[in-house]
This record gives C-alpha cells, structure tokens and sequence, in this order.
C-alpha cells in the first residue's frame, strides 16, 4: 500500500518529483540508474551490510526505558538508539550507502551540505574511509554555532565551505552545494544528507536510512510478541524519521508521529510549493518567498520537509505535532536524569511528545521513540539558553 | 509568430536580463526604455526570490535588494502594464516555479496574457514535470489558458539527444541554451561548446537558439552568434546596476549590439 512510492519519476501522490535546471537532471538520471542497479545486487548488498556492522556499529539497541515510563506512569517506552552509532547519528547509515555508489560510480569529489554539522561530520567521516575529497557547505550562521563539528570536520580531511548568503544556515548551504554540483555535474558526487531534494534523492535516503525501522521492528517483536502501539520520531527533513516509518506503515495498527519544531514547521504551519528540487509543504510567505525559521536544535532549523512526508501527511497516514524549544529541553533533561542518555535537541523534541501521550496510555502498550543522535554537540547551547 | 520569434528573424537577437524592482521598480522601467533605445530586441525580467537556485553570487545580490522592497510578483505585473503603454519590446518572465505555483497557475498565465508578457522561462522546471504532471508551465492546468505567452525551456551541455529533441520541441518563441555547466555569472572564456551544441539542437529544431550563462561581453556575444541566433547577458548588466550605473548600461548594451551585428 505504502511500499509502492514513489513512481518511476519520483512523485509521492502530488508531491516529490524533479524541479532542478536542465544541467542537473543527467546526473540525477545517472545516480537513479546507478542505485537501481546496485541495490539488489548481492555485492553491494553485502559491501553495505558490512559497513553497517563492523563500522557504524548495526545493529544499535532498542533500550527498555524502564524509570522514564514509569515516571510518566502510562504505557511502555522503548528507546531506538540511533546515538550509538559511529559519530553519533544516524547519518552515517545514508551516508556510508551513497558513497558505496559513489564510488563505483568512479567519482573522486564528494560534496554535501549541512545544518548542525552531523551530516557533514558523517561525510567527512565516509570520505576519510574511503579516500575520498570531500567539500561540506554549512551556513555561517551554523559554523559560528555548531564550531566543535566544524574542527571535527577538519580533523577528519574535508574542506568546510562556509556561506554567506540568504540567512547562513542550512537551506542556504543546499543551496550553494546545488551550485556547485551544477557546475561540476560530471566529477562530483553530490551526498544529500536527508530525504529532501530531487528524485532519487527523498527515494534513495529513506532506503538507506530504514535500516532503523526494519531493526526496530524485529527487535520489538522479539521482546513484546507484537507490533507497537506508536512510532514516534522528529522530522526536520526528515530523514530519520522516514527511515523509522517507513517499515511500519503498511501496520495500519500502528499510529505514527512526526514531530516538527514549533518554530520551523512546514507541515504544521506551511503550505505547498516547489523549494529545493521538490514539491512539499514549505514555510513560505504570501507571495511564495522562503522564510527562515528558528529553532534551537540546528538540524531542525529548515524552511522544508522531504516529500514523503507531506504526503503521508496528506493520506493521514502520519500525525505530526509541534513541540517548542522548551518542550525539547524538557525532553534532553528528562532523559539525561532518567535514563543517563544525553539525546541530540533535535531527538530531544521527539522525547518532548512522550510527556503528552505516554500518560494517557495503558501500562501494556508501547510506545517506540527514535533517538536519533546523541546530545554532547548541544551541551552549549542547553547551557547558554536563557 | 510570437513577438518573441518574430525578434530573430531580423537579425541576430540581443536579450539583455535584469531583475525586475532592483534597486526600484521605478529604475527598472527607466532601464527598460533604455536597453530597447541601446539595441536589445528582448527584455528578461528576473522576478525576485529569495533561494534563487540556479544564480551565481551577482544575480542572487540583485534578487536580495529587490526583496527589501518587498517587490512581489503582482508588483512587476502592474510594472508590465505602465511599460506596455510606451513600448512593444517583448519581455520575457524568468522566476522560480514556486512563485508560479504560490500565484496561481492559471492566473498567472492569464495575467501574463492581460499586461503583456511575451514568455516565461523557469530554470527549475523541465518540461518532463509538466508533461508528467500536467501543472507548471504551459497551458495553465490545462485550460488553454496562456496559450499565446511563449514557454521557453532550458537545453545544457548535460542534456542527452533523447532530451534535446523533446525540450526543443516543447519550448516556444526560442530555445535557452545554457553556454556552460554551473550557474549564472560572468567568466573569462566563453565555451566553445557553444557551436557544437547548437548544431546538436538544430539537428532536431529550426526554432531560434538563443545562448546564456556566462555571456560578459561584446567579444563574446560576437563569438556566440557565429553559430547561435541570439545571445542572453545577464550579471554583466546587473552588475552595473548593483554599483547604480545606469549610464553605462545603456553604452555597454551598444557596445553588444555592434559587436553582434559586426
């Protein structure tokens, strides 16, 4: 039912498709029939599960959170912990899949963009793996906040590229990277960080990222003898929380939630338009201009979701729901004292929701909550906020 | 024939580009008026956005000033309908397809028909999203609505023959012909892809080729049209714009003119 999307040129119902100038649209073909060929291929299959093993550390834990559920006195919570992966996120799990394609596609120069700095970290990571250059744009507005990831980065060999246009953050970054990939279109590989963009890009990451919910899954049958009352995870692209779902959304028993930052809620406070190579929900104004958004987790912090989402939106097949910057705050402490994870702000709005829904549920219903990262980048930030 | 064709069957065409409300809507119509009287056959008009994804550093800096005025579609609309009353100079749309669609397809093409756009061109729309999906550019939502506004499309260095031939086929008043690879902006050499890719259209269409991107001066325009049938200059002219002089736009726009009719 769900399994099907999206269509041969990449549109999720009314959504998702291809608005790119012409220049781009060879390479996407290329990267479409590279994936497509290669995805069901044993070796690369076998290359991919590797990675996902010996380096990223697959398969990560589903973590009984015994003390926080019985704080909030309702149903049981079970944490996915997409922290413990290899630099902390679940973006190595995208990343490590297209620079496998990348590199039998025979590209050299890998470039990306990035918001909070953990995809960029993620490339960089993959890029040092794998002996590849790697070029990450990333808003001055985040470089200036997120600074640890940034030497992280350097550390790691890749270049960061910080820009300076628009309001410097994460929109702002695809946004150049597109450039840059438009003017190299033949020898650079361009690794999207989330399921936004273009087709194959919302296709190809959901893919790679729904390794966490194919887990997930598997795990809470084993320990419960059943399937999940309810998903939860936070959507800012969008990418961890489509590979959480996606797994589960022909359990039409299942009720799932996506939870978006107050202060940048596309599907909650936008409207549809075409941004980014994609048609989706977007905070726009009147006249269809991009507005700029706040929240205080950076990876949050876009003006767009991926195309899946609005349309799962659309069918009413996923709920998604606002939590603000104190909401998530709520939710890093809670699970800091609770349960000694530090989860990332932007696994922390995800968190936030557990306060509403737990409570009102009984004591043999379960609730999956996916962490989608870990929390030590924010330490600042939760530290300076007034 | 559309006004816009009719422009290159007299000589070679000149298209000059500036951002419409940059710095005012009121210096962008004076500019107009001028760039006609210094010799370019066609106006393109960028309409103002803020993530204006296929432009270089020049162009995006214009889009920037113009927004601080606010300056929205609906504006440069009535800016058309002023200017209609002076001069038939066809002018060209280029915008961002978000602003098509947050318009309102059928509306914006009947509006176009209404004030006097000539064509629409949308860098981030291909014309296989149209076919597929039936909305964007073209008839409007298949009302037949725009029928007279020309749709013209984007050929790259990129594009396979099986892509050349449909676009080609698919764009109307001319076929944009994107010089380089990257994104708008001035460069030192013109490509020499210029020729080859040309012949590559012409293969398919006798529709006129018209080359952009990286166009900067006359030596290059003059380049150009020795296989092309017109030429598109951009942030040279923004650029000028940007330091507001508007003097020399017009001299720089001659100084085109004479190299391409040369």
């Amino acid at each position: 039912m769900f399994d099907n999307l999206p269509d041969g040129s990449g549109h999720f119902g009314e959504f998702g498709g291809r608005f790119v100038p012409e220049t781009l649209i060879a390479p996407l073909d290329a990267l479409t029939a590279t994936y497509s060929k290669y995805k069901d291929d044993p070796d690369f299959k076998n290359e991919l599960e590797y990675y996902l093993e010996h380096y990223i550390g697959r398969p990560t834990p589903l973590y009984f959170a015994k003390r926080l559920s019985e704080h909030l006195g309702g149903a049981k919570i079970y944490i996915k912990r997409e922290d413990l992966c290899h630099t902390g996120a679940h973006k190595m799990n995208n990343v490590i899949g297209q620079l496998l394609l990348a590199k039998r596609m025979g590209k050299k120069r890998i470039i990306a963009e990035t918001g909070a700095g953990q995809h960029g970290v993620a490339t960089a990571t993959g890029c040092a793996l794998f002996g590849l250059e790697c070029i990450v744009y990333m808003g001055e507005e985040d470089v200036r906040r997120q600074a640890l990831n940034v030497y992280r980065m350097q550390l790691l060999g890749a270049k960061v590229v910080p820009v300076k246009i628009g309001s410097k953050t994460l929109k702002d970054a695809i946004n150049e990277t597109m450039r840059d990939w438009m003017a190299n279109p033949n020898d650079t590989f361009y690794c999207l960080g989330s399921c936004v963009g273009p087709h194959p890009y919302p296709m190809i990451v959901r893919n790679f990222q729904s390794v966490i919910g194919k887990e997930a899954k598997a795990q809470h049958l084993e320990m419960e003898g059943k399937e999940p009352d309810y998903i939860i995870a936070c959507v800012g692209g969008g990418s961890n929380s489509i590979g959480m779902f996606y797994p589960f959304l022909n359990e039409l028993g299942v009720k799932i939630v996506g939870v978006e930052a107050a202060g940048a809620a596309s599907i909650g406070k936008g409207s549809i338009g075409v941004f980014q190579g994609t048609r989706t929900y977007v905070l726009q104004s009147k006249t269809g201009q991009i507005l700029n958004t706040h929240s205080i987790s950076a990876g949050l912090d876009y003006s767009a979701v991926g195309p899946e989402h609005s349309y799962l939106y659309s069918v009413g097949r996923v709920k998604y729901v606002p939590a603000n910057d104190k909401e998530a705050l709520w939710g890093f402490k809670i699970l800091s004292e609770m349960e000694g994870i530090i989860p990332a702000l932007e696994s922390s709005h995800a968190v936030a929701y557990l306060k509403k829904l737990a409570p009102k549920l009984k004591k043999d219903q379960t609730i999956i909550v996916c962490l989608s990262g870990r929390g030590d980048k924010d330490a600042d930030e939760v530290r300076n906020y007034v | 024939m559309s006004r816009i064709s009719d422009s290159f069957s007299k000589r070679k065409a000149l298209i000059t580009f500036i951002t419409a409300g940059d710095p005012t809507l009121s210096v962008t119509e004076r500019l107009i008026y001028d760039l006609e009287r210094a010799g370019a056959d066609i106006v393109e008009l960028g309409i103002p956005f803020s993530d204006p994804l296929a432009d270089g550093p020049i162009i995006q800096a214009a889009h920037a000033r113009a927004l601080k005025n606010n300056v929205s579609l609906k504006d440069v609309f009535a800016l058309v309908g002023k200017v209609r009353k002076k001069t038939k100079i066809p002018l060209v749309f280029m915008l961002s397809q978000n602003l098509v669609e947050k318009y309102g397809p059928d509306k914006f093409y009947a509006d176009c028909e209404k004030y006097g756009v000539d064509g629409v061109i949308v860098p981030d729309l291909t014309p296989d999203e149209k076919i597929e999906k039936g909305v964007g550019i073209g008839e409007g939502l298949g009302t037949g609505v725009g029928k007279e506004v020309d749709k013209i499309f984007l050929i790259a260095p990129t594009s396979s023959d099986e892509r050349i031939k449909m676009i080609a086929k698919a764009s109307t008043g001319f076929i944009y012909l994107v010089s380089a690879t990257g994104i708008t902006g001035k460069r030192t050499k013109s490509s020499n892809l210029i020729a080859d890719m040309v012949l590559r259209i012409k293969k398919y269409s006798n529709k006129p080729v018209a080359v952009g991107f990286g166009i900067s001066n006359p030596a290059q325009a003059r380049e150009a049209v020795r296989s092309a049938d017109g030429v598109i200059v951009g942030s040279a002219i923004v650029e000028l714009i940007a330091k507001k002089q508007y003097a020399k736009v017009a001299k720089f726009v001659s100084a085109l003119r004479k190299a391409i009719d040369a």
